[in-house]
């Protein structure tokens, strides 16, 4: 592939992924809110449009284009997934801790759903690049699974953002779920550097970061359409969660009385008959 | 106090706890009980305190040390602290398919117990993998090994003309 064609894949997928963000923020003030009269079906079919197309081109250029591992050979290829998407956990739950800062200092419904669905969203990717890591660690290093700080502190995160969903979910006073959720995600990103710099600080079975000059170009070239592929997924997750959450907390707040105790929206999960 | 003014206090209490967790992980010397595996010369300095309870050993494998017993499906093989000549090595046993990427000088994680016949029994080997990817034969690749066998000849030709 020429040198030209590689700056479009470079370039075109960032812009592409950037312009996707902008526009998800944008119906994120002006659709996701419950009254919006917004017809964002557009920009939405389009978004999602493009989420395939980049995941597609990222699955070729991944799976097909990208030549083979020295030493793993085709097995390595499942960097292409894992790493995006373990990037986009981070980059979720770093949004979900400004939310639960940023609600303590200035309380926000928006800010609060914002955090629900950012925590949510986050999970899934963390979920999904844990397995994957997982399902590659078998063939590389011979095991599934073992306690090494990296996988170890990962499995922890995991386990206090689930935490952190099951709370939000046992408490129903929605003033007091907001608060009280807030401190513990506070509380659980102080594990989130631990992940990053776990392969640094301590001996591990994982290595430590890879950077551009330990992957070869069409390999790193790869990995970055991927990602941005990854983002504008990330983005469309958020947005439609984001929704989901606004409303919530709008029947919540705006109708405490006007909702019969057998109401549908209280009636999921668990939490009547905890509370 | 009000709501706001209450939540404020609570967001600074929170943050105080969060990255005073995060300092006392970071900075708290965590490093001398939070290791997971030895390396061979540690293990060995460890004397008759290594003995016994199942421990992790990291290393290199060493050059040559492979061996595979078919008859008895046993694998032997050294790993080295280092390649350096006089680097501290552990004999190892292990009796399990190795990972497809096992070979010399691959880092390895084996788990298992040292006793006195100075083998160490593994139950659990793992192969360590480099933050590197290449691809299976680059120009540089090539370009080195040109200038490897340029040197062998120069050496070579140097050597007959003495």
């Amino acid at each position: 592939m020429s040198g030209l064609m590689n700056a479009v894949l470079q370039y075109g997928s960032a812009a592409a992924a950037l312009v996707v963000v902008g526009l998800g923020i944008r119906l994120g003030r002006k659709w996701a809110p419950v009254d919006s009269q917004m017809d964002a079906r557009p920009m939405l079919v389009g978004m999602s449009v493009a989420a395939l197309v980049l995941l597609a081109v990222g699955g070729w250029l991944g799976l097909v284009w990208s030549p083979q591992d020295r030493e793993m050979g085709d097995v390595y290829r499942i960097i292409y997934v894992h790493v995006p998407a373990m990037w986009m956990a981070m980059l979720t739950l770093v949004l979900n801790f400004a939310c639960c800062v940023s609600y303590l200092l200035k309380a926000n419904w928006k800010t609060d759903a914002l955090a629900e669905a950012s925590a949510e969203v986050g999970l899934l990717f963390g979920g999904f690049g844990l397995v994957l890591g997982a399902i590659w660690g078998r063939p590389t290093w011979g095991v599934y699974w073992d306690w090494d700080p990296r996988l170890t502190a990962m499995a922890i995160m995991l386990v206090t953002y689930t935490a952190y969903m099951a709370l939000r979910r046992f408490v129903e006073d929605p003033d007091k779920r907001a608060v009280w959720s807030s401190v513990v995600g506070i509380i659980s990103f102080a594990n989130l550097p631990i992940v990053w710099f776990s392969v640094k600080w301590w001996r591990s079975l994982h290595q430590v970061q890879s950077t551009p000059k330990t992957v070869d170009p069409e390999m790193a070239l790869s990995l970055r359409v991927n990602a941005w592929a990854f983002l504008i997924l990330l983005t469309l997750f958020l947005l439609h969660r984001y929704r989901i959450a606004l409303a919530t907390r709008e029947a919540e707040v705006a109708l405490p009385d006007a909702l019969p105790p057998d109401a549908p929206a209280s009636r999921d999960g668990n939490s009547t008959e905890v509370a | 106090m009000t709501q706001q003014t209450r939540n404020r206090v609570i967001a600074v209490v929170a943050l105080l706890v969060a990255g005073a967790g995060l300092a006392f992980v970071a900075f708290g010397n965590l490093g001398e009980n939070l290791v997971y595996y030895w390396r061979p010369s540690e293990m060995l300095a460890q004397g008759e305190r290594a003995y016994g309870p199942t421990i992790r050993l990291g290393g290199q494998v060493q050059p040559g040390s492979i061996q595979w017993n078919e008859e008895h499906t046993a694998l032997h093989f050294r790993v080295m602290d280092s390649e350096a000549p006089d680097a501290a090595s552990v004999l190892v046993r292990a009796t399990e398919t190795p990972p497809q990427m096992f070979r010399e000088r691959i880092g390895v994680v084996v788990e298992g117990t040292f006793d006195q016949s100075q083998v160490f029994a593994s139950n659990r080997l793992m192969v360590n993998h480099s933050n590197e990817y290449r691809a299976p034969k680059t120009d540089e690749d090539v370009k080195k090994m040109f200038e490897e066998m340029q040197k062998q000849d120069a050496t070579t030709a140097a050597v007959g003309k003495k």
